[in-house]
């Protein structure tokens, strides 16, 4: 199962290879990872998606809270939560098809952020599914780069993760 | 301690005032470029008294020992890059064992950090996957407070080994000294107390059990649980077993112990683990060398209850039923007063069925052998030194007879790389357990090919006067390599042959030591008591036994902890 873990963790020097490390010598995946400052200049938050049985995902959050560094660790996907993700896409916007890309942008609810003469770059920002969906709906051959952040994530209504 | 107002002391000057500020006795180390101005301020003291090894490795092992021996936090002291690199495997030898342990390391300057400087290497990266944290100290003013922070890391939740990395350049920056009393930290709150319901219910299922066990490892040692413990399983009555590195927490010599657990566990031991219905596990953690093949141990239906400081050893290669997360003492403690009122059943048939299986005397061997037997002599120290010695061990096969037939009545007299499997551990860490306890009787029972891995330690124990007996198990093989390749690799015995072994004699001779060759049975008690009577001198006893000697019971890897294979003597 796909799980999201929020992580807030003293932000210091080396306490992200300490929890990327930990990922890779217990043999556990990461299949993205952010993370930034909080409002708290001194604590980051990061969010780690991860696949995983139960036992697994059980055994991540207690070697997580085992790290030194580590102030507090949640499994988002235990409850309600949202999730969001950003990609830049640049896609070729040559005179023939600027106004379908110009279209294709906007059912996604994406912006044209950056123009060239045969180049726009796209921002979207949705869950994974989404994003992924808007990469299926182009011509293949139509995307040029695309750069996406991760999954970030927070519990809905009363749920937060905070000291 | 207060803040001298004004005066401002350097680095170096400021490390050995916090060492003396935690009342370290012995540092164990090895100078070199980055930390001289240490080894400077180290000169212009007597409090904090400085052990100069042979090599980083037997460093890190001396404090290890010293640390097991003592539960106090041992401390050593390296340089940058081949120091640190070199101290690595004892760095990993105690965090696999949960060690309190903090090590000091140079570093090249700030401004030369990340240009690839002479000696210089990442040391933070290097060893952060083997240590409980370490810090790099950039600022002088720093460096008090983390290495404070060392030390209770270090000795508080779940102890381990904490590395403090300090460029050349801030053991020469000037700050005012201040050492704090106390620390806090956000992110890291041990737990002391363990829940008060899950104790209940774990009380409930022991009063219920028909066929209750308990099963102990390191963390009763580490935790000072033992005479708790001990309360405990006599006040209910209950069969007790210690993993390898629990050996010590309850006392070996009483009916209700029924030998160490796991692949070389007794008969007894590994058929009342797998047959229980109520399994007490404390400070273990279900180790593959301990229940070995974990859908095997999941075949027998029992109810587990696990005490633990660490919630990451709980239910990680077996499920439990009753976590309990605190420190041990606190959490035995609430359980003796929660049985206190209990009724327990009557276990008396699982007594019974417990003599039987005790009854086929697992761990005998051939008394009227004319080669000297492994076991002959071990049983012969245990007899001489009353069960009083410290006893380390290096690894393979000697180490096994050791943990058999050395029986250990009360704890931090057993001292023995479990986790990580070092050899080269027995002979530096009986330095420092000679240290932490002087005037004790100190033995290193070690393999001919084991202590070749920190010989170079002999020179040490000549330096501060260590008066260890080294009892070398010689059998002219990497003996437990061979009885893998025996049992396992048709009798190929590739590479684990020792040709051109050394004359152990002259070498000890050599060292400016006492030697002494015993290759008879007859000969073994009278060179046991010999050595041990020279109270002042190391003496190192090379005794010639029997090459085809195997460990038994052996369970093999992967296999479950019942399907033992049994001495042919049986
Ligand atoms: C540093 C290290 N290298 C290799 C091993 C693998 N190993 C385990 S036991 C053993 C043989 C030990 O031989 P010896 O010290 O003579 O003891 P014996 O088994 O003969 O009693 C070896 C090579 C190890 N445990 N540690």
């Amino acid at each position: 199962m796909r799980h999201i873990i929020s992580i807030l963790v003293e932000n210091e020097a080396g306490a992200l290879s300490r929890i990327s490390n930990m990922f890779s010598a217990r043999g556990y995946n990461i299949e993205s990872l952010t993370v930034a400052p909080t409002e708290d200049a001194s604590m980051s938050r990061m969010t780690i998606v991860t696949v995983g049985s139960e036992d697994v995902i059980e055994q991540i959050t207690k070697q997580l809270n085992k790290l030194v560094e580590v102030v507090k660790v949640v499994d988002l996907s235990e409850a309600e939560h949202i999730e969001r993700e950003l990609m830049l896409i640049k896609v070729r916007a040559g005179a023939k098809e600027r106004e379908d890309m110009k279209r294709m942008a906007d059912i996604f609810r994406g912006r044209i952020i950056d123009v060239s003469d045969n180049t726009y770059t796209i921002e979207l920002t949705g869950n994974g599914h989404k994003l992924d969906a808007f990469i299926q709906a182009l011509d293949q051959g139509a995307i040029i780069e695309t750069v996406r952040t991760g999954a970030s994530g927070i519990g809905r209504g009363n749920r937060v993760l905070r000291i | 301690m207060d803040r001298i107002k004004g005066v401002e002391l350097s680095g170096a000057e400021i490390v050995v005032r916090c060492l003396q500020e935690e009342g370290v006795e012995y540092v164990f180390g090895y100078p070199g470029g980055a930390v001289l101005y240490i080894y400077d301020e180290l000169f212009k003291q007597d409090k904090v008294r400085h052990v100069l090894v042979r090599h980083e490795q037997g460093a890190v092992h001396a404090a290890d020992g010293y640390s097991r021996s003592s539960h106090k936090v041992g401390v050593c002291l390296v340089t940058s890059g081949p120091g640190v690199t070199n101290a690595v495997t004892g760095i990993a030898t105690a965090y696999m064992d949960s060690i309190p342990m903090v090590v000091l390391t140079g570093q090249v300057p700030t401004h030369a950090i990340g240009q690839d400087a002479f000696q210089e290497c990442d040391t933070v990266g290097i060893t952060r996957p083997c240590v409980k944290h370490n810090f790099l100290v950039k600022d002088v003013k720093d460096l008090a407070a983390t290495i404070k922070k060392a030390f209770y890391l270090a000795s508080s939740g779940r102890p381990g080994p904490v590395l403090v990395d300090i460029p050349k350049d801030v053991t020469t920056h000037q700050c005012e000294f201040h050492y704090p009393e106390t620390v806090t930290m956000r992110s890291y709150n041990p737990v002391r107390k363990g829940h008060a319901g899950q104790i209940k219910k774990a009380a409930q299922l022991l009063a219920e059990a028909q066929r209750p066990m308990v099963y102990t490892g390191g963390g009763v040692i580490l935790s000072n649980a033992a005479p708790l413990l001990t309360e405990l399983v006599q006040r209910a009555g209950f069969p007790c077993t210690n993993t390898l590195m629990g050996l010590g927490g309850y006392p070996a010599t009483d009916r209700q112990f029924l030998g160490m657990l796991g692949m070389h566990g007794t008969y007894q031991a590994n058929m009342a683990m797998q047959h229980c219905d109520v399994l007490l596990a404390i400070g273990a953690r279900f180790d593959d060398r301990v229940i070995g093949n974990p859908a095997h141990f999941a075949q027998n239906p029992r109810k587990i209850i696990h005490i633990d400081i660490d919630p990451s050893s709980i239910s990680k290669r077996v499920k439990v039923d009753v976590p309990i997360v605190g420190n041990i003492p606190d959490v035995l403690d609430d359980l003796l007063k929660q049985l206190g009122g209990a009724k327990t059943q009557d276990i008396a048939p699982w007594w019974k069925q417990i003599e039987e299986w005790r009854a086929r005397d697992c761990l005998r061997y051939d008394r009227k052998s004319k080669i000297i037997k492994p076991q002959f002599v071990l049983e012969k120290l245990y007899e001489i030194t009353g069960g009083d010695a410290i006893v380390t061990s290096d690894v393979g096969q000697h180490q096994m007879w050791a943990a058999q037939f050395y029986k250990f009545d009360k704890p931090r007299r057993w001292i023995n790389s479990g986790g990580l499997g070092t050899m080269g551990f027995g002979l530096p860490a009986a330095m420092g357990a000679r240290l932490a306890n002087p005037g004790a009787t100190v033995v290193c029972v070690t393999g001919e090919s084991s202590i070749q891995m920190c010989l170079q330690e002999l020179s040490t124990c000549k330096q501060y006067r260590l008066p260890i007996k080294i009892i070398n198990l010689n059998n002219r093989y990497m003996g437990m390599v061979r009885q893998w390749q025996q049992f396992f690799h048709g009798n190929r015995y590739s590479e684990s042959y020792m040709d051109a072994l050394p004359d152990f004699v002259k070498l000890a001779e050599g060292y400016g030591h006492r030697g002494a060759l015993i290759d008879k049975p007859a000969d073994v008690e009278p060179a046991l008591r010999d050595a041990l009577a020279r109270k002042d001198e190391l003496v190192f006893l090379d005794f010639i036994t029997d090459q085809a000697e195997n460990v038994y019971p052996m369970v093999p890897g992967g296999k479950g902890i019942t399907e033992m294979i049994l001495s042919e003597e049986l």
